[in-house]
């Protein structure tokens, strides 16, 4: 059963990554795309906690990493990533609760993420972003994940729940 | 912060077992100088993902359309789209014949002027294209080996030129744009000839722009004159002679040694779709090979840049 899990778990991940490329792509804003690979981490995060939620975040952010159009230093978003499923799953039993908990808590986990793969862009000049474009980037990104969640998230949360391997209350 | 559950503690190892793992990564993908131990994992990921991110773009290339609805009709699009196409087009031609006068003026055009448009392209689609979150400008194309791409070759469509092949896959391939922060291309100023280097600002849309340092600090730039690419020893990664963009403004500071120009390319780098890939005429494809007065890219006579 728990390779069916495993299974199940990368085909949502390679599915979020292919729809951020191939298919949102057609309605990005100054290039910016809605992260689908963030929420499905953060989902992962409310639903089975931090340990759980680090874990996709790894596998999520490598998937950007290596798909097709990515450039940069492979490891970057792995990182960002893991550090957002950490965080968020900190929080869960506040956000797992309330609409607007959660909504912050995508809004939180976007701009912790982008700022994260940001700095380490700078940090390794690779790219050499300047300051400039990340201020830019930053909040269009964080203000797209949090109008897509809505339609998301609930969606995610609800596969992740029956996901989940049986076990006593939790 | 506190813990939220009570009684079980969120394991630490797990969370310094991953941000290890990720340091591993980064320090193996950035250190490694020449060829990074990850590029076999890259090209496997690009040969499982690239079909599918060819057919996913296949399947909602329809849909794509949709939110054009909304702004105007139908009719109209099309029409815009015609008299775009017929622009840039007449626009591709002045570029290109102002550079060819000149040369034929020099003397030493005699052969170039000739073969200074129609290269053999490989027609290709993009697919996917990477979010402006990772702050690098690329796209995938759904043509890889197996249509004869390779990496270093020169990419454009009918507006102009679009980028160079960073990787290819086998039936994908991986594009930086012109506009990526990171791209440097030579370019040429078609009325006066001088030669410059074009770096991009990392933005699509409306407010794509190049950043054009001449090589000759005496000379200018006037407002509205076209670039051409320069063209690099055997073609790759820019062939010669290939619109890239109209200057938009001319300005100077005294901190710097030569005129900065500001460049707005043709191309519009948000709304992608056919572009095409220069290869030797005899290339061996899994599609046609549009030629057009097939030179070869490889004849180029100028030297630039990498």
């Amino acid at each position: 059963m728990s390779v069916l899990r495993a299974v199940g778990l990368t085909t949502v991940i390679l599915l979020a990554v292919i729809l951020q490329v191939a298919v949102f792509s057609a309605v990005s804003f100054e290039g910016v795309v809605p992260n689908i690979a963030l929420l499905v981490v953060v989902a992962a995060a409310l639903v089975r906690g931090p340990e759980f939620a680090a874990a996709t975040g790894f596998l999520g952010g490598l998937a950007i990493d290596l798909a097709p159009p990515a450039d940069h230093v492979a490891g970057r978003w792995a990182l960002a990533l893991v550090v957002v499923g950490y965080l968020a799953g900190r929080v869960r039993h506040d956000a797992g609760t309330s609409a607007v908990a959660a909504v912050v808590t995508v809004a939180a986990c976007s701009f912790v993420g982008t700022s994260v793969f940001a700095l380490s862009g700078m940090l390794l000049g690779d790219p050499a972003i300047p300051v400039g474009s990340a201020l830019r980037v930053i909040p269009i990104a964080v203000l797209y994940d949090v109008l897509v969640t809505p339609f998301v998230l609930p969606v995610l949360m609800r596969l992740f729940r029956r996901m989940r391997p049986h076990q006593v209350a939790y | 912060m506190s813990p939220t559950s009570p009684g079980k503690r969120p394991s630490r190892a797990v969370l310094v077992l991953l941000l290890l793992a990720s340091f591993t990564l980064i320090t193996l993908d950035a250190r490694s100088t020449d060829r990074s131990p990850l590029d076999p994992v890259r090209s496997a990921v690009g040969d499982v993902l690239g079909p599918v991110e060819n057919g996913t773009a296949a399947a909602v290339r329809p849909f794509k359309a949709v939110p054009g609805f909304f702004r105007t009709t139908g009719a109209l699009r099309a029409d815009v789209a015609r008299l775009e196409a017929e622009n840039s087009q007449l626009r591709g031609r002045l570029a290109g014949s102002s550079v060819d006068r000149n040369r034929a003026a020099e003397l030493d055009g005699l052969l170039a002027s000739s073969r200074s448009t129609g290269y053999a392209l490989v027609p290709a689609r993009v697919v996917a294209m990477g979010p402006a979150q990772s702050f690098s400008r690329t796209v995938t194309i759904d043509a890889g080996t197996a249509a004869g791409v390779h990496p270093d070759m020169t990419v454009l469509n009918n507006d102009g030129l679009v980028g160079r092949v960073l990787r290819a896959d086998r039936s994908s391939a991986t594009v930086l744009l012109l506009v990526d922060q990171e791209s440097v291309v030579g370019g040429r100023l078609g009325s006066s000839m001088e030669v410059g280097f074009l770096r991009g600002r990392g933005r699509v849309g409306d407010k794509a722009r190049l950043d054009l340092d001449l090589v000759d600090a005496s000379a200018t730039a006037t407002q509205g004159d076209t670039l051409v690419t320069w063209g690099s020893r055997n073609g790759a990664p820019y062939v010669a002679g290939v619109p890239i963009g109209r200057v938009a403004a001319v300005y100077s500071t005294p901190r710097q040694q030569s005129t900065q120009a500001v460049i707005e390319p043709f191309v519009d780098f948000s709304s992608l779709d056919l572009v095409g890939v220069v290869v030797r005429a005899n290339t061996k494809s899994d599609r046609t090979v549009i030629k057009a007065g097939a030179a070869e890219p490889a004849e180029s006579s100028t030297e630039g840049t990498r």
